[in-house]
Parts: structure tokens; C-alpha cells; sequence
């Protein structure tokens, strides 16, 4: 009787087994899984952050040699061409600044190219004392571009009044020492992802907290949610503080480009999520195609629109995000709320549809 | 009938198999504390964060701090004693104590299996455990050959229910028709050597896998009730631990079961055991076979003090047990949703779940506010348990209300905009985010600012 009861019981497991095989999947016969999260690493390595790399570290080299002309003769001309190649750089950084991962993640790399706002006192200070450390953790609200900002804006109250301050050999040493950092410390994240760090970030597909995919997946969305949302847009909009905090925008001396740097960093941070080439149109292998691939178009298509909508708002944002803020701050939150909705998306249902091992405590479960 | 029940009451059976019972219980109770330790979660969990989510009605046993080591240590040492059988009584209240005080520290980390442990720990204190192959024979010179039948069946029967429920609640459409959450958990396991790759993100294995979970836990305590498939359920029972283990990051659990199991097998088998057992001790020269087995008195049957007392208690607490996993039917919103009469119930791995809570304290006199960064004050783990849970929602809205009126706020508001993905559907607003928080007070009533469900999840 019992062995009847079991036979019974194995029986209809492997009915139930079948029949919901074929109704609810459609191809024929058993497919492997045929994502490759090997071809996904390997493009956003060699399609575009590699790429995004050797752009800026072009676009370096140039804001070096305008640099040096500045130097060897301070006047308008070549402070505007400065100017001009640091925006250049910036707008390229946008598009780096969420691979914090391999040699940038060992030498905090956007810590020494991207905290602002930039402390004014230790920048003066670190002048007037001469050869500072520029990586030393103290100095990163003194380095990067945000410094160059204030070295090429913000010195002084006009052109004019700038342009005397180079007078002073020890501005001119650290304008020079800054540049020349950034140049030498992008070098060397580019450097290690063409030798050895790309085999090794291409190869490291597993689940495991460690792994570069997982630990992308975790960067990226932190990215998101902390330099793009809320350094950009929530901390200078007063969403975390009683008051709005105008003078924390981005590239707050130079006053005209925190909408254009916010919108690269939209884009690139779009172009990623769709494995979108750098600088180009072609696409491969990415979280979006992930998502296809684990049968949720709906998410990856209402990621896009979603990023679409929030790219919507910023649009209507003024380019000097200091003056938006203390003109009408309500816009400004808008375009906050609607990234705000990128990030549940990501953080909610991304991680969910993936279920990456993230690095929260590794206690048990039920 | 009245006669049936005292026959079954008087029947009494081999004293082995509760004796082996209490030793690889204590023995596995000990090695989790251990471990527990080892991993540091104790500094991690319980001593590092600013604030501990706590249990409604129990919000007075919070961690001891530094202290927090010598709560673990008794547990520990309890449950060693509880091997041994030495002071069994006192061991086991300790246990039962400093375990379910441990449990009810911060609700971050409720597991079902911590519950089952308290549980059995309860009923334990007064089952006759050591009335066979235990430290308190020795020193009491006596030993006793057979206990009454339904102290090991009260076991049995707890073991049933948590297998029997937790099949009762696979019972939806989530886990039957559309294979949820195994489809998005399995997949994700494509590490795993030889399978990982294909069977793993098979469509059918995933719907393979739900359907014979739920069979293997409504079945197995009837297979392993009658001794034909007794065998055969046990070889399921290791190959589904195994696996779950090999899968989920589910620590000592599957261990456990499979040596509580064991307490569904025959005297003669539990007595191979403590010879075994004996063997074992015997060379390591941890016993002197002709000293002790000369002096102690054997005795033929336990006699179970207070017998009057413990049964109407035991029936009462079965009852409770039977029950009280059908709470939620007084709820009026979805089960996976609000988590109304979700715990203590036997609900495991039914739901993938994640969410995300932003809170906003507003002055109410100026309509001005700002936003929360929860890593202020919860580590990563409590943020996560915290985002999906109403009661952890409310509970974390009183905090902050209170944290920044005792900072000088005014007139503190407290919203939560918050999201929340189930089982695969795209994540939707969770809260109410119109209800001022801290006004709303905790209880067993149903919580009216959750807002509603926008799918359906039938079964039970």
C-alpha cells in the first residue's frame, strides 16, 4: 500500500514536472543558459570603460600642455584655453567616475579627482606651504577637478584679479601639481586595465561577493544613488539638510556647467546600463540585455524610461545649478524625486532580478 | 474514547531514543552558538548597531552590550550540559532562557529555525531526557529503561507540524505556477560546479523544484511515521537538507533536521547509537565501564512527576501551535504583502523580497524637511530587513522622530516614501506616504497605511 502511496507520489511529481515544462517553456528542447557574463565584462571593458579611459587621459595630456602654456605666460588667451580643456576633462570624467572598481578602487581614485566641495582654507593652505601631498586623505577636498575650479575661477573676482594671482610662483606650482597628479593618476588606472586588470575583471564572473561582476553591479547603482543623485542634485537642493546648500554644486566657481557635467553623467551612466559604446552607437552585451535574458524587458525598458523622464527634468533645470537652487529649489527637487525613482528601480528590482550576492552581513537566512 | 486516550498516556517505550535525542540536540545547539561567535556576529549583529529592532510587547530585552558574550556563553555551556545530560533540568531552562533571549534581542534576524529551537528547548524542559545515558544518572546511581510513549511522540509531532505547515504554506500560486521565488534564486547559482550552468537555469527544473519541496514537506512526516518508507524518508531527508544547504546560506539548519529526524526511528536503532556512543567514550577512557555500570541501579520505567500538570500544558501549547499559523486569515490584505501573521508560522524561503524606505522628517508647523540616509543608523542588514516590513517601518519612524526631537526638531513629522518588489513583479509603492509615522502607534490591529496589493497571490 505505502509503496503504492510513494509510486504514486514520484509518479505525479514527474507529471507535474513535465507538463508544466512544456506549457511554460517554449523552446524545444533544454537550452543552457546562453547569457554570457563574460561577453557582458568584456564589453563594458573594452567598449567602454577602456575607451572612456584612454579619452581622458587624451583629454588630460591636453589640459597638461595648456597648463604649462598658461604658466610659462599667464595671460587671457591661454587662461581661456585652460578653461576650456579642464570643461573638456570634466565632461569626460562623467564617464568614468562609476568604474570604482580594480586599481581606481586601491588608490580611491575619485576621492583625488572628484570631492567637492573643495575646501578653499586647505587649498590656500596647501599653497602658501608648498609641495603638499596631494593624495593624502586630507587634501581630497584640495585636489581633483573641483580644485582646478576654484584655481581657475575662483582666486579671484575677475579675470583680471586672477590672472595677477599667477604672479605668485606658488599658485602657479600648485595649479601645476594638481593637473599634473590627475594626469599621472589616470595614467595609472588606465595603465592597469590594458596590462593586467581586464583579463582579470573579464574572467571574474562568479556570484560571489568579490567578483567584478557583482562588485560592478554593487558600484555602479552606488554610483547612482550617491554621486550622481545625491552629490549633484539632493545635497545642494537641501534634501538631506534643514536648507538648500547652493554652494555645494558641481563645478560651483566656474557657475556655468553643473546642468552640462550632470547631463554626461546621465548619459554615460544610460549608455552603460544598455551597453552602449563609448562615443558611439554600436551596443553589446549589458544589464539591459541581462534583463532580457532573464525574461524582464518590463524593468530594463522602465529603467530607460525612467532615466529618460528624470534626463526631462534636468533639461528644464538652469545651467548654473547654484542659481536654480536659490531661484526656484522646487525644480530642482523634481529632477531629485525622478532620479529617486532610478534608484528604486535599480536598487529594488535590479538586484532583485539579478540576486547578486551584495555585501550586506552574511548571517544565515531562513 | 476516554479509555483510548489513558492507554495511550500509560504506554510507555525505550528511554534511547529521547537520550540520543538530547545529546546530538545539545551537541548542535553548541556547535551554533560556536559558531555564531566564530563568525563575529555577535560584535556584527547585536553590539555594533545603534538600535535594535525589537519584538511587540518585548521591547525591554535589548542587547547587554560587552555582556552580549556571557549571554552567548551561557547558552553555550547550557547546551553542552544539555548533552551530557548533567543537571539536565537547570541546563535546559538556561538554554531555553538564554536562547529565546538572544532570539528576542533584535528581530533583524528572526529566523524560523531559531523559533523551532525555542520551541523544542520549551517543551524539552519537560520531557524525561535524561533519564537514560545521561551525567545525571552516574550521580544519581540510577538509571531508568523506558519513558512514557508521548513524550517522544510531543517531539514527533512538533517536528511534523513545522515540516507539514511549511508545506501547507507552498501551497499558493507564487510557489505553484509560477515557480517564485526559486526562478529568480536558482538561476543565480550558476556557480555551482556541473549544474550551475544548465539544470540550474532550466525553466522546468524550477517548477521541478516547487513542486516537490511542497510534496517532500506535507509528505515526509508521514513517511517517516511508518516504518516501511522510515528509510527511504530519511535518505530524502539528507539529500533535500544537503541540497538546500549546498543552495541557501542556511547555516546549521539542515543539520539539525536531519539529526532530529532520527528521533522517528525504532529503540533498537537509538540503542546501536549509545553503544556507539559508549565505544566511543570507552577509548577515548572517558568512562570506566566496570565502575559506573556496576553501581548504577537500573530501573525499568521513568515515572513523570507533576503528570497532571505537563499534559493539559502540552495539550494547550499544541493547540496554540496548530492555531496559530492561520492568524493571518484575520488580516484583511494580502499575507506576502503586509506580513500580518507572517512570522512564527512556518513560512521559509516563500518570498524574494526587497524594498527600499526613504524617510522624511517634516516640521509640521513650517511644512519644512529633509531626508534620512539610513546608513546613519542602521549596518546594511537591518536597512534591508527594515525596508520591507511594516512593523520594522513604524518601529524605525518612532526612532527617528524621537532622535530628532531630542535634537531640538520641532513639531517632528515622520513619512516614509518607500518601494517594494515581490517575487519578481516590478517594485510599488509600499507606505502610505501621507501618514505622519509617528503618530501611528504599534499593534496587533491591521496596519491601515500599508497600501494595497496590486496583483493576486491565491492559496493559502
Amino acid at each position: 500500500m505505502i509503496k503504492k502511496i510513494f509510486l504514486a507520489v514520484i509518479t505525479l511529481t514527474f507529471i507535474v514536472a513535465c507538463s508544466s515544462s512544456s506549457s511554460s517553456d517554449d523552446s524545444p528542447s533544454v537550452s543552457p543558459d546562453n547569457f554570457d557574463r563574460g561577453a557582458l565584462l568584456t564589453n563594458l571593458a573594452d567598449n567602454i570603460i577602456i575607451p572612456a579611459y584612454q579619452d581622458l587621459s587624451e583629454k588630460l595630456t591636453t589640459l597638461t600642455a595648456d597648463k604649462d602654456a598658461f604658466i610659462a605666460d599667464a595671460n587671457q588667451t591661454n587662461l581661456d584655453n585652460l578653461r576650456a580643456s579642464w570643461l573638456e576633462a570634466y565632461k569626460v570624467w562623467q564617464h568614468v567616475e562609476m568604474f570604482n572598481i580594480g586599481k581606481a578602487e586601491e588608490l580611491t581614485y575619485s576621492f583625488q579627482m572628484n570631492i567637492y566641495p573643495v575646501s578653499t582654507t586647505d587649498v590656500e593652505a596647501n599653497i602658501s606651504a608648498g609641495n603638499a601631498d596631494l593624495t593624502h586623505v586630507n587634501n581630497n577636498d584640495a585636489v581633483g577637478f573641483p580644485a582646478v575650479d576654484y584655481m581657475l575661477y575662483g582666486v579671484a573676482d575677475s579675470d583680471a584679479a586672477i590672472l595677477t594671482k599667477y604672479e605668485d610662483d606658488k599658485y602657479k606650482a600648485y595649479l601645476s601639481d594638481l593637473v599634473n597628479q590627475m594626469e599621472s593618476l589616470t595614467e595609472t588606472v588606465l595603465t592597469d586595465w590594458t596590462s593586467s586588470y581586464r583579463a582579470t575583471f573579464v574572467s571574474s564572473t562568479s556570484n560571489t561577493v568579490t567578483s567584478s561582476l557583482n562588485k560592478f553591479v554593487n558600484d555602479y547603482i552606488f554610483y547612482f544613488e550617491k554621486s550622481l543623485r545625491a552629490n549633484k542634485f539632493g545635497i545642494p537642493g537641501g534634501v538631506f539638510s534643514t536648507d538648500p546648500l547652493p554652494e555645494k554644486v558641481e563645478a560651483f566657481y566656474n557657475q556655468e556647467v553643473s546642468k552640462t557635467l550632470a547631463l554626461e553623467a546621465l548619459a554615460a551612466f544610460q549608455n552603460t546600463l544598455n551597453g552602449t559604446y563609448y562615443s558611439a552607437s554600436a551596443t553589446g552585451e549589458s544589464f539591459k540585455t541581462y534583463l532580457t535574458e532573464l525574461e524582464r524587458t518590463d524593468l530594463s525598458t522602465l529603467l530607460n524610461t525612467r532615466i529618460d523622464a528624470a534626463r526631462a527634468k534636468v533639461n528644464l533645470l538652469d545651467d548654473n545649478f547654484y542659481s536654480q537652487v536659490n531661484s526656484d529649489n522646487v525644480k530642482m527637487t523634481e529632477a531629485y524625486d525622478a532620479l529617486q525613482l532610478v534608484v528604486v528601480s535599480l536598487k529594488v528590482d535590479m538586484l532583485q532580478a539579478f540576486n547578486v550576492s551584495v555585501d550586506y552581513v552574511d548571517a544565515d537566512g531562513d | 474514547m476516554r479509555l483510548n486516550i489513558s492507554t495511550y498516556l500509560n504506554k510507555t517505550t525505550s528511554a534511547a531514543p529521547l537520550a540520543v535525542f538530547r545529546v546530538f540536540f545539545g551537541i548542535m545547539m553548541c556547535l551554533s552558538i560556536v559558531r555564531f561567535w566564530y563568525n563575529d556576529w555577535i560584535d556584527l549583529l547585536y553590539i555594533q548597531p545603534k538600535f535594535h529592532f525589537t519584538y511587540f510587547g518585548f521591547e525591554f530585552i535589548k542587547p547587554l552590550g560587552v555582556y552580549t558574550y556571557v549571554l552567548f556563553a551561557i547558552c553555550g555551556i547550557a547546551a553542552l550540559f544539555v548533552a551530557l545530560g548533567f543537571k539536565y533540568r537547570i541546563a535546559i531552562i538556561t538554554f531555553f532562557l538564554s536562547f529565546t533571549y538572544i532570539e528576542l534581542m533584535d528581530k533583524t534576524t528572526y529566523l524560523n529555525h531559531y523559533y523551532f529551537i525555542t520551541l523544542l528547548s520549551f517543551i524539552m524542559i519537560f520531557l524525561p531526557a535524561n533519564a537514560h545515558f545521561s551525567v545525571d544518572n552516574i550521580f544519581r546511581r540510577k538509571t531508568y529503561q523506558s519513558i512514557p510513549n508521548w513524550t517522544i511522540d510531543s517531539i514527533k509531532l512538533l517536528l511534523g507540524i513545522v515540516y507539514f505547515y511549511a508545506g501547507l504554506a507552498k501551497l499558493n500560486s507564487d510557489w505553484l505556477f509560477k515557480a517564485m521565488p526559486l526562478k529568480i534564486w536558482l538561476p543565480s547559482k550558476y556557480d555551482l560546479p556541473f549544474i550551475g550552468e544548465n539544470l540550474m537555469q532550466q525553466n522546468w527544473f524550477h517548477f521541478v523544484m516547487s513542486w516537490s519541496g511542497m510534496l517532500y514537506d506535507l509528505c515526509i512526516p508521514f513517511l517517516l511515521l511508518y516504518k516501511k518508507t522510515r528509510w527511504f524518508a530519511f535518505i530524502l531527508v539528507v539529500v533535500f537538507h544537503v541540497f538546500t544547504r549546498v543552495l541557501f546560506p542556511i547555516g546549521m539548519f539542515p543539520f539539525i533536521m536531519i539529526v532530529s529526524t532520527l528521533i522517528f526511528f525504532d529503540a533498537s536503532f537509538h540503542q546501536n547509537i549509545i553503544r556507539l556512543l559508549k565505544r566511543l567514550l570507552n577509548a577515548l577512557s572517558l568512562r570506566k565501564p566496570s565502575l559506573q555500570a556496576s553501581k548504577l541501579n537500573v530501573y525499568s520505567q521513568f515515572q513523570l512527576k507533576s503528570k497532571s500538570l505537563i499534559i493539559p500544558l502540552f495539550v494547550l501549547f499544541f493547540s496554540i501551535q496548530l492555531v496559530f499559523p492561520f492568524r493571518y486569515l484575520v488580516y484583511p490584505n494580502e499575507l506576502f504583502w503586509t506580513e500580518e501573521g507572517y512570522r512564527f508560522s512556518w513560512r521559509v524561503m516563500l518570498m524574494e523580497k526587497m524594498g527600499i524606505a526613504t524617510f522624511k522628517i517634516v516640521d509640521a508647523d513650517t511644512g519644512r524637511f529633509f531626508y534620512v540616509n539610513n546608513k546613519d543608523f542602521l549596518t546594511p542588514f537591518q536597512e534591508k530587513q527594515m525596508s520591507f516590513q511594516p512593523d520594522f517601518i513604524l518601529e524605525y519612524a518612532h526612532y527617528l522622530g524621537d532622535h530628532f526631537t531630542e535634537q531640538g526638531h520641532k513639531n517632528v513629522q515622520v513619512f516614509v516614501e518607500s518601494y517594494v518588489a515581490l517575487n519578481g513583479r516590478l517594485s510599488a509603492p509600499y507606505i502610505n506616504k501621507t501618514v505622519d509615522l509617528y503618530a501611528e502607534k504599534e499593534s496587533f490591529k491591521p496596519k491601515h497605511w500599508i497600501l494595497p496589493f496590486k496583483d493576486d497571490i491565491k492559496g493559502l
